[in-house]
């Protein structure tokens, strides 16, 4: 998930073409107060115009608590926007009143349903109440970490090990997990040291999260080849995923690679691995189908 | 309706500053790098934003940076929003 | 010293018998930092010469006191490689009554060569010069000021042209060797302030773009280039300047490294980045005809297998000698390219002359596989279009052009297609690209151009390629 400045025309335009798997425009941090109504007309114009190439649209808003954060809904709602990025979240009830503003935008429009919500967790009390978040709504799709605030809040800073994150990191993945829905780590500020950035993406990806947000277009390839299986997985996921379209063909149950048995978390991990491939540029699309 | 001077966008590449002013009629000056090109259509953008805003009475100086129309909408909007107080959300 | 050919600007152009409507000549050697164009024009004005042609190498916008000496008659024709800036610019609005004369340059040296295009007097700028002419680029001295490493576009000039003037700032004590223009060619030698300005004549250290956009293209040409069955030992290539083909070396040296695989020669225009590979033996010769920045001036001084070329040497189409002819790979850029694979590099999507054809047309035309790189969109300019503005290389010389977008293979050869995709590369029909450009920016208006005609563009054999036309405004 690449994070672009929501007042910056020439970058929004250009986002989709190093092949992130989600953008985020961003209307909370990166734009100043006096810029946030220019900024949000930019968003709600590019998201209506510009041809992203079927990348996940995603706009970071501002908290529903400022004099921005409901017009900042209304707007990219209009605009069809993927996902609504909810800032700085602490209780399953901002998650809730988030929902009853899409819904009001969503009834005016006949399109009751289409947005869906992720969470940034960014403070200490958020991650205590990181499942009520995760659970607080049917919309709900992903949670994500905060770093920076999160950091701030607990009276510490950050660090290359990032020792700091550890709970807050391992919280978040079984929050999301026990929800059923998806997990994203927070942004690595530091372009020019790829090499912890590369660390800190091999951290999360062990600790299970789903993704890793980015600042640059650079730190694409990096997360693309952390994530991406190995080619002997991929060729046994495939066969899996083809003896379970073989079973399902011959109306059977029972799912047999090579003689044996294949339970259900074996599917679902033969999925994610096809998936994940073709996240990373490895598989194309077609040839996994 | 009652215009003030006002200004949106930037000078950044892929960008267009905006700059309206109380004037008759629709005035549109355009400084633009693709003007031989693309200098009849972003004057018509410009224009049709306005009047689409319900501004028929307006003095425009834009500098474009080679702003696509999406953000030329944005833009003109923008400072046509902060130039007279409508919110065109409310509408 | 006995025989010294030192003289005055003055003395070498009353020597040279240089009359009206004579050809004079100068090489582009101090790129943005020239100062002898200038400097001898202004001499030749005020002696009260007219009608002078005046062939150069390349011009560029420090060029743009010639706009005075064309109003005023000293020069009425002009023969160069490139024109930019506010020279550039009063010339596309029709201030030549003559066309403009654009060769690329390895057409140049061919011309010159074979005598098509005849210099009376050459005007060669020096980084070094003994007192009976022999000259160099590089710097032989504790006062070298200006060093640009190689001349090779000065060297047709020097051997064909009937009178030689070399201009230096740097006298150094007799013989200056190894040299790069011979005493033998020279009749006069002139020590002036400065012949360049050394902070333009080239930058200081590598920079690599961060430019996401330009990686992002560097790291397709490089995969183009790996994959393109030519990647094999002892291929050779030669890259432009821009900032996706400069950045382009770095990957494939990476792919060098690992796979094992070395280079026989890198050609052309030679930079930092093309002497680091040679320094670390992935690349055993460096052909220059001009060194792009100071490492490659300094390397061109010490280094005996990094080699001079002259432009005949470098591109000439007539010469089958020439390097180019022997040249696998070519990454260039582009201001446009058409869905025939047709390049422009000189005029601009305003119908302004910006740019220099240099050695686009010659390696391009010669090389195994020819590479364009170039955004899809620069701003809201295309880059891939329905047409060129202005015909340089034509496109049964392009094979692969590589964008943001997608990368196009010229359907002439389907067999670098089916390699690159078989390597998971996306490859995409130009038509889409130039489609998909529209469907982002709008159909752009025909450019206002008039009936004046305000260059013509020579193909490397000699023939008429296109012509420029004035631009109204």
């Amino acid at each position: 998930m690449m994070f672009v400045p929501g007042n910056n025309p020439g970058m929004m335009a250009d986002a989709h073409i190093y092949g992130p798997d989600s953008i985020m425009l961003d209307l909370e941090d990166s734009v100043t107060m006096a810029e946030k109504d220019a900024a949000r007309l930019l968003v709600y114009n590019a998201l209506k115009s510009i041809d992203f190439g079927g990348t996940e649209m995603v706009v970071r808003i501002n908290p529903l608590n400022t004099p921005y954060g409901k017009k900042d809904v209304e707007a990219v709602v209009k605009a069809g926007v993927d996902v609504i990025r909810m800032p700085k979240t602490e209780t399953a009830d901002e998650v809730r009143e988030l929902e009853a503003e899409i819904v009001k935008v969503e009834t005016e429009l006949g399109c009751l349903g289409r947005t869906r919500i992720m969470a940034a967790i960014e403070s200490a009390l958020g991650i205590v109440n990181a499942y009520e978040i995760a659970t607080a709504s049917k919309r709900m799709m992903g949670i994500a970490l905060g770093a920076e605030d999160y950091s701030a809040n607990l009276k510490t800073q950050r660090t290359p090990g990032g020792a700091e994150l550890l709970l807050a990191r391992e919280t978040i993945v079984v929050a999301a997990r026990a929800a059923g829905i998806a997990c994203f780590d927070t942004v690595y500020s530091n372009l020019d040291d790829m090499d912890t950035f590369r660390k800190e993406v091999e951290l999360i990806k062990t600790l299970g999260f789903d993704g890793k947000s980015i600042i640059n277009p650079r730190q694409i390839e990096v997360v693309n080849e952390v994530f991406a299986p190995s080619q002997k997985d991929i060729d046994k996921a495939l066969r899996i995923i083809a003896a379970i379209k073989e079973a399902q063909a011959k109306g059977s149950g029972v799912i047999a690679v090579n003689g044996k048995m294949v339970d259900r978390p074996v599917v679902i991990r033969a999925e994610r691995t096809v998936a994940l491939a073709i996240a990373s540029g490895i598989l194309d699309k077609e040839e996994a189908l | 309706m009652e215009i003030k001077n006002a200004v949106a966008g930037t000078l950044e590449s892929g960008d267009i500053m905006v700059q309206i002013a109380p004037g008759e009629g629709l005035q549109v000056e355009l400084q633009s790098s693709v003007a031989a090109q693309f200098g009849r259509q972003i004057k018509a953008v410009i224009t049709e934003t306005l009047q689409g805003l319900g501004i028929d009475n307006a003095s425009v100086k834009a500098t474009d940076k080679g702003a696509l129309d999406c953000t030329i909408r944005a833009r003109v909007t923008a400072a046509a929003v902060r130039a007279t107080g409508k919110d065109v959300w409310k509408d | 010293m006995r025989n010294s050919k030192v003289v005055t600007l003055e003395e070498a152009i009353v020597k040279s018998g240089l009359k009206d409507g004579m050809t004079i000549s100068f090489h582009h050697h101090f790129r943005g930092g020239d100062k002898v164009v200038n400097l001898v024009v202004a001499k030749l004005a005020e002696m009260g010469f007219k009608d002078l042609h005046l062939a150069a190498s390349s011009l560029s916008d420090v060029h743009a006191p010639l706009i005075d000496h064309i109003k005023a008659g000293v020069i009425t024709k002009i023969s160069t490689s490139g024109l930019r800036g506010e020279l550039a610019n009063e010339i596309s609005h029709g201030l030549m009554k003559e066309p403009v004369v654009f060769r690329s340059h390895g057409g140049r040296g061919s011309a010159i060569a074979s005598g098509e295009l005849h210099i009376d007097v050459a005007f060669l700028g020096a980084s070094s010069c003994d007192e009976l002419g022999n000259a160099s680029g590089c710097p032989r001295s504790e006062n070298a000021k200006s060093i640009c490493g190689s001349l090779g576009y000065a060297l047709p000039d020097a051997r064909y042209a009937d009178h030689v003037v070399v201009l230096t700032d740097d006298l150094v004590a007799y013989p200056n060797v190894p040299k790069s223009i011979s005493s033998c060619d020279v009749e006069s030698v002139v020590v002036v302030d400065s012949v360049g300005d050394s902070s333009k004549i080239s930058s200081g250290a590598i920079r690599d773009s961060k430019n996401p956009r330009d990686i992002l293209l560097a790291k397709q040409a490089a995969k183009v280039i790996i994959n393109s069955g030519y990647f094999k030992e002892g291929f050779s290539i030669q890259t432009g300047t821009g900032g996706a083909s400069l950045a382009a070396v770095k990957y494939i040296r990476e792919s060098m490294i690992e796979q094992g695989i070395h280079a026989s020669f890198a050609l052309g225009g030679i930079t930092a980045h093309m002497v680091k590979l040679h320094e670390e033996g992935l690349i055993g010769r460096l052909i220059d005809v001009q060194s792009f920045d100071k490492v490659a001036a300094e390397s061109i001084a010490h280094d005996q297998f990094h080699q001079e070329v002259s432009a005949v040497e470098y591109a000439s189409a007539d010469h089958v000698g020439s390097a180019v002819h022997a040249l696998d790979i070519v990454i260039l850029s582009a201001l446009e390219v058409d869905v025939n694979f047709n390049v422009n590099v000189l005029v601009g999507s305003d119908g302004i002359i910006r740019g220099a054809i240099g050695g686009h047309p010659d390696t391009a035309e010669d090389s195994a596989l020819s590479i364009i790189v170039c955004p899809l969109l620069r701003g809201r300019i295309p880059c891939v279009v329905p047409k060129v503005t202005t015909l340089i290389t034509p496109g049964k010389g392009v094979d692969v052009v590589v964008t943001e977008y997608g990368i196009a293979v010229n359907p002439e050869r389907p067999e670098i297609a089916e390699r690159l995709k078989a390597a998971g590369l996306k490859v995409v029909d130009i038509h889409n690209l130039a489609a998909k450009a529209r469907s982002i920016i709008g159909e752009p208006d025909a450019l206002p151009f008039g009936d004046k005609v305000v260059g013509i563009v020579m193909d490397r054999h000699g023939k008429v390629l296109d012509e420029i036309h004035n631009i109204v405004d």
